[in-house]
């Protein structure tokens, strides 16, 4: 029996969702009928509109899709502007104020308490600055990931910005493609750092050589079946096919359609491709795209360059792209560190002041969550570091800073078991003051996810931690599971979960104790990483050790049960929504 | 009287005539005798996979984990509301402990 979204989706999907987008927004909120709320909030996905949590009914989240995180000239401007205008609503983060923008695990853009009725102006302010919402979200191609920096990073053995750009105008409104069984996450990357964490996704491309009539030729290789969520982590398998650039969105597109039509439409939650890639292994991926899917002779896999990957690995060489780097063309691309991803529309409209200064204006997100100013020339470099701006997003910051990563969490999220984001940001000052790291790490990775759907990718991570309750003192408090030893690389490893169901308030001790155990035991100069490997999961569990230190959580309570974690009157019932668009509570007439 | 039953935002609510009426992240004491070997498994709700009506009593299939011995999994259907003249009310999941029925959800 097909599931309620696919009897949605096969209804109303895809571009025309927008018509009836724009209807509702011009009569307002109330005009979506009860019984239809569901469907629609479903449906609107597709445009980038995600219906906030219980208790912030009629705000919507809406995510910009950037492909490769790139932000032409002028367009980071535009996303100051319009999180100023747009994303502002009842309730106040206590450590980020009322309006701000958020960068994602994806690269892409996401603003919170968006009203619907402001949509179709939304909507024409981001189109006509080139930018768009379009399968931000939705059971579609999402926001394609790569590295940043593609076509000027130094790095690079081959430029995959024209590959990113065709597959996204391809397949970007295209309606054989646009109602997939689940979202469709593609990386293509052609750094040799492994900056596109190709093995996190659903589909990807992976910079290789191969030889062809004689030449050495570079390409990609295609790896499929890779993702984080569901406590069912998949790393994105070799299908043994290597693909010319200029053939590349004939094999994407192969792969997309040949998972719209074999994937499980009738259980989402074995819908993703990695399951489809379980049931059949690669070997039957290959021949049936071979047979079905695209007219030319596939190549075999080409030699690929896993073995100089470096990001997020936790070894040496670049494991992020913060700080300053040499461009191709002899320019700089300054890597800023967004703690969270986080930031003040005041503070992007000041960045962006800055990238048009020192820069071109152009800006690239990064899947760590920070920001990047590319094309500073030497001269106005140290002029451009010594901004004020950038105390706070600093290319050099404490590694704590920089290794922080988390997502939306119950402030927003339905999903989201505990409070994430502003909790990341008190465990890193925590951390940044009490806590000194090993001599020779300079980087340290904690990725903090509200759940199991790991969007702020836990398992990837040096420590890992996931949402979960526990109860402490005999009263329900919100935990944290503790994964440690994960990461990228030529050999990607999922983080091995020793330590469940830590209250809190003894997150930041137990990573204390467990650095000092690490700096007690440790051989040498390994890695974090490498320590962990030697050990087994109940000698970790022994170093973890959680304690209250002086640390103090004020989110101890279910954040969930609130309308707004932050609000002075938290409870469901005290919050205004739904309100209509002007922010005014709407009575029930009843 | 029918009544509309979903599971919604992948997994993270019931939805009740189209109101969303039970979340994850809930901790709950079931009396579930086959899921772990704890007395009374204190269950923390991670998503919900179906929902079911029996008699007046919504009841739902959901994976989470005991917090007392970390035992994992699906321990049966579990009510979590029951309509009344059509309306639903909530059970005060928290406080009560709720019978687990109908198998471990293998």
């Amino acid at each position: 029996m097909p599931t309620d979204v696919e009897r949605w989706k096969s209804e109303v999907y895809g571009n025309e969702i927008r018509e009836h987008l724009f209807e509702f927004a011009e009569e307002g909120w109330d005009s979506i009928p009860e019984d239809e709320r569901d469907a629609w909030f479903e449906r609107f996905k597709w445009w980038g509109l995600y219906h906030q949590r219980n208790g912030q009914e009629s705000y919507f989240m809406l995510r910009i899709g950037t492909p490769n995180g790139r932000l032409d000239p002028g367009q980071l401007r535009v996303v100051g502007e319009v999180a100023k205008e747009y994303a502002t609503g009842p309730g106040t983060n206590p450590i980020f104020g009322d309006a701000y923008a958020d960068i994602t695990t994806r690269q892409a853009i996401q603003l919170h308490w968006i009203k619907l009725e402001d949509v179709p102006e939304l909507f024409e302010k981001l189109e006509a600055n080139g930018l768009t919402a379009q399968q931000a979200c939705g059971d579609s191609w999402r926001n394609i990931v790569g590295n940043p920096m593609a076509g000027n990073d130094a790095e690079e053995i081959i430029d995959a910005w024209p590959v990113i750009k065709e597959l996204n105008e391809t397949f970007k409104g295209d309606d054989d493609h646009s109602n997939l069984p689940r979202k469709w996450k593609v990386s293509v990357a052609g750094s040799a750092d492994g900056s596109g964490q190709g093995d996190i996704n659903d589909l990807a491309l992976e910079p290789a050589y191969k030889e062809i009539d004689g030449e050495r030729t570079v390409g990609f290789n295609v790896r499929v079946g890779g993702g984080l969520a569901r406590n069912e982590p998949r790393h994105a398998r070799d299908i043994d096919v290597w693909v010319a650039p200029e053939d590349a969105a004939a094999v994407a597109g192969g792969l997309s359609a040949l998972f719209r039509d074999h994937g499980d439409r009738e259980n989402r939650y074995n819908a993703r491709i990695k399951f489809l890639v379980d049931e059949w292994g690669t070997e039957k991926v290959r021949e049936v795209l071979q047979e079905d899917y695209v007219d030319f002779e596939l190549e075999t896999a080409g030699e690929d360059v896993r073995d100089q990957y470096t990001y997020n690995a936790g070894g040496d060489g670049r494991n992020d792209l913060v700080g300053i780097h040499k461009q191709k063309d002899g320019k700089n691309f300054v890597g800023l560190n967004v703690l969270v991803g986080r930031m003040g529309a005041d503070d992007v409209l000041e960045l962006a002041d800055l990238a048009e200064k020192y820069g071109s204006g152009a800006a690239r997100l990064t899947q760590r969550q920070n920001i990047i100013i590319p094309d500073v020339p030497d001269e106005k470099l140290d002029e451009f570091l010594a901004e004020d701006l950038l105390e706070h997003y600093s290319p050099d910051p404490s590694p704590f800073m920089r290794g922080s990563v988390a997502c939306t969490g119950t402030e927003f999220c339905s999903l989201s078991i505990v409070e994430t984001k502003n909790r990341q940001v008190r465990f890193a000052r925590w951390l940044k003051e009490n806590v000194e790291l090993p001599e020779g790490i300079d980087q340290f990775h904690i990725h903090l996810s509200g759940c199991t759907a790991s969007c702020a990718q836990p398992q990837i991570a040096d420590v890992s931690l996931r949402g979960m309750k526990t109860r402490k003192n005999g009263d329900p408090v919100e935990a944290l599971d503790i994964g440690l030893g994960g990461g990228l690389g030529e050999e990607p490893q999922f983080a091995r979960w020793v330590t469940q169901r830590v209250p809190v308030d003894e997150v930041p001790g137990a990573i204390k104790n467990l650095l000092a155990s690490f700096e007690e035991l440790r051989e040498g100069d390994e890695t974090f990483r490498d320590f962990i490997q030697r050990h087994d999961d109940d000698e970790l569990a022994d170093l973890v050790e959680p304690e209250e230190t002086s640390y103090e959580d004020p989110m101890m309570h279910n954040t969930k049960r609130t309308w707004y974690p932050y609000a002075e009157e938290d409870s469901l019932d005290a919050g205004p929504a739904p309100t209509n668009a002007d922010g005014t509570p709407i009575t029930s007439d009843d | 009287m029918s009544v509309s039953l979903r599971v919604l935002d992948d997994g993270a609510w019931v939805s009740v005539n189209d109101s969303r009426q039970v979340s994850v992240s809930e901790l709950w004491r079931l009396d579930a005798p086959e899921f772990c070997s704890c007395t009374v498994p204190d269950f923390v709700v991670e998503n919900f996979q179906s929902v079911g009506v029996d008699g007046r009593t919504i009841t739902a299939t959901v994976y989470g984990q005991c917090i007392q011995c970390g035992e994992t999994g699906v321990p049966g259907w579990i009510p979590v509301g029951r309509l009344k003249n059509g309306e639903y009310v909530d059970l005060d999941r928290e406080n009560v402990v709720l019978p687990a029925h109908g198998g471990n959800g293998n």
